[in-house]
């Protein structure tokens, strides 16, 4: 196993909120190696997405307290001084946001945007960087691409617009990619383009990625190993195997029952069976519940710990000797996630049990 | 279920668009749909953005002037009604908007804005008669009556979304049109506003036209799927049958791009992906409209517009030249890919 390219350690992210202090992030760790695929997954307000930005340094110092270790090559990001920081955005990690719209400047040119990321990190001349934008748009599959460069986004299509997004997060060619609800915004056809240029572009250069969602599916495509988040912590991780087909957590559970299953088998009765929903909703991060903190939505609720105790993030099975379906099954993805064990932080866990 | 109850025939909807100065177009965001919604069903619309699902939606309700072609609701024709017809057909065809932060007043109460179809349609006199048909409501939407006094932003999205079906029943409606109804929320509150969907069409016996751009859902809560291509219906059957044997090839490609939360199943999966985006609706494709991106073209599409007909399961229709004139299939074989226009 080669040396991880992202490793976070406890991170933890309060904000300061008329409501008081919202604990966000509540010590995550976890690493990415390269040419890695970590999906972190949750519904919103889960942390998912601060948990990214704090890493960058994209929340505002004055309401944000970000602790915790999160080591990009060898550099702890949190520690890093601002101007380090700036020169990191980009040849270190770039980011993909949900809104290919807001993004983007709507009054520079697709070329002007590309231009000054380039620059910005390198020493090139305005007609190189303006070569080299034109390839990135040609690998990322924007049609007439010199033209292109000319062109406002508001000219293009929202998945064109997100390929231009993905090219600007690609010109310094990162060694982390970091998609935030990448493709949410998206149509499911070009969703499915937009997957398979982003697995391509890893193949090609070995970027480790990590890939925010809270659709289930496009996880199970995309990734090598899923850290499942509620109320600011992991609740359950493990490899994309393990977690989907074998969720040991209550949450992970329900969150897969809720969702529709395109090929549901049809009952006796000739209908598609009633989604298990979960009931209520997420807590506030400003009022977490003491104990585990899925247990005032948890329907198993065996132990006396749980509304008392936050359980750990502990061992349920060690994915390593995988037979058929295991991690070793990941074929062409078959990242570092090998002989990561699946954990789970639940009093309640039901081990392997396979997924109805 | 069985007759009809809704039902459109040529339905067009065309917008002007105006050009750089002179050149005016027209943008055909629905363009001939034939379409019956049976008493007592749940017809499931699905498409991509911009394929007119929700102007269709919209046009059935007469909430958009169709430009051509008609829609008769219950027998009557919508497209003549007056005033008084249309506020009669409008008790009885309610509307779940997708945004309930959007479609919600934030300064009215929850039983005000559930109460005033009551009062527009003079179903309850009486404040107290209206507050009782409120807190049944309400019930009926797995929401705590004791509620009724709060305002919209003190509620979740899911709730909110309750409170919009509550205020779509208070008519007692015979037809549904939810809009991408769950497309905001969170996946766990999906699943609890789908259940409460399917629960009320048995309890109510509503006929619900669910339009929506995510095929998992609308497979689930569907008796009947049709599938939109610019402004056109391009395949339409029994929800069993669209979802898993797919006649169009664009509903096949449609398909395939869903993921399946199954990571075996997903890497294991043949993805049809598809090149190019969606031609503008107001710059339709000659012959068929899906012959720009479709795997499988040969030389009938670039001239005949393909007509909805039977293939696959009985009451299955696709609009294909696959299916040849009379509905026997042609063997073909996808062609090379082209590069991008």
């Amino acid at each position: 196993m080669t040396a991880p390219v992202l490793e976070v350690e406890d991170l933890r992210v309060r904000l300061r909120t008329p409501r008081g202090p919202a604990d966000v992030v509540n010590g995550l760790s976890y690493t990415v190696g390269a040419g890695e695929t970590v999906a972190v997954v949750g519904e919103s307000g889960s942390g998912k997405s601060v948990s990214v930005l704090a890493l960058l340094g994209l929340l505002p110092a004055r309401v944000a307290t970000v602790t915790g270790r999160a080591v990009l090559q060898g550099e702890d990001l949190l520690t890093m001084p601002p101007q380090r920081l700036r020169q990191v955005r980009g040849p270190g990690a770039g980011m993909v946001f949900q809104d290919p719209m807001t993004s983007l400047n709507p009054v520079l040119t697709i070329g002007r945007q590309l231009v000054e990321g380039i620059r910005a990190h390198g020493d090139v001349s305005k007609q190189a960087a303006r070569g080299r934008a034109a390839e990135l748009l040609r690998e990322v599959g924007l049609p007439d691409p010199e033209r292109a460069l000319d062109r406002y986004p508001h000219e293009l299509s929202g998945g064109m617009r997100q390929r231009v997004v993905i090219a600007i997060a690609l010109s310094n060619s990162p060694s982390l990619l970091i998609a935030d609800e990448a493709t949410t915004a998206l149509d499911v056809t070009v969703q499915a383009q937009i997957i398979d240029l982003v697995e391509k572009l890893q193949d090609e250069h070995g970027t480790g990625v990590i890939w925010i969602t809270h659709d289930l599916g496009v996880v199970a495509g995309i990734a090598d190993r899923v850290l499942v988040m509620y109320g600011g912590r992991c609740v359950e991780d493990g490899t994309v195997d393990d977690v989907l087909e074998r969720p040991a957590h209550p949450y992970t559970r329900g969150l897969l029952g809720s969702l529709p299953d395109l090929a549901a088998p049809v009952g006796p009765d000739g209908e598609v069976p009633e989604l298990t929903a979960v009931p209520g909703l997420p807590p506030p991060p400003t009022d977490l519940p003491p104990g585990c903190v899925f247990w005032p939505r948890c329907p198993v609720r065996a132990d006396p710990r749980c509304e008392t105790e936050q359980p750990p993030l502990a061992v349920v099975s060690r994915a390593a000797a995988a037979g058929p379906g295991g991690a070793t099954a990941s074929g062409a993805h078959a990242g570092d996630g090998a002989g990561l064990p699946h954990r789970a932080a639940t009093w309640c866990a039901e081990e392997e049990v396979p997924r109805g | 279920m069985g007759d009809v109850l809704v039902s459109a025939r040529g339905l067009e909807v065309h917008f002007p668009v105006r050009g750089k100065g002179k050149a005016a177009g027209v943008l055909r965001a629905v363009d001939g749909v034939d379409l019956d919604v049976l008493r007592g069903e749940t017809l499931g619309l699905v498409g991509e953005s911009g394929c007119g699902k929700s102007t269709l939606g919209n046009a059935l309700l007469r909430l958009v002037p169709p430009t051509g072609g008609s829609v008769t609701f219950d027998g009557t024709d919508v497209t003549s009604l007056d005033r008084r017809g249309l506020k009669e057909m409008r008790r009885r065809a309610g509307m779940v908007f997708q945004d309930p932060f959007a479609s919600l007043d934030p300064r009215r109460t929850v039983a005000q804005t559930v109460s005033e179809p009551l009062e527009v349609h003079g179903l309850r006199s009486g404040k107290r008669e209206r507050a009782t048909r409120v807190a049944e409501l309400l019930e009926l939407v797995g929401l705590d009556p004791a509620v009724a006094g709060r305002y919209p932003h003190e509620f979740s999205g899911g709730q909110r979304q309750r409170v919009g079906i509550a205020r779509a029943l208070a008519g007692e409606p015979d037809f549904l049109v939810c809009d991408e109804a769950i497309a905001s929320l969170d996946v766990s509150v999906q699943a609890q506003v789908l259940n409460l969907l399917r629960r009320l069409q048995r309890q109510l016996g509503l006929t619900l036209l669910f339009i929506s751009h995510d095929l998992s859902a609308v497979r689930h809560i569907s008796d009947r799927i049709a599938v939109m291509y610019l402004g056109r219906i391009v395949e339409i059957g029994p929800a069993a049958a669209v979802g898993s044997d797919p006649q169009m090839p664009y509903t096949q490609a449609l398909l395939s791009a869903v993921p399946v939360p199954h990571p075996a199943k997903e890497r294991a999966r043949e993805r049809i992906v598809l090149r190019g985006d969606v031609p503008s609706p107001s710059d339709v494709p000659s012959g068929c409209r899906f012959r720009t991106r479709c795997p499988y073209v040969f030389e009938p599409c670039d001239d005949v517009d393909p007509a909805l007909q039977p293939a696959g399961a009985p009451g299955q229709l696709a609009a294909c030249h696959l299916h040849g004139v009379e509905g026997t299939p042609v063997t073909r074989t996808p062609e090379g890919v082209t590069a991008d226009p």
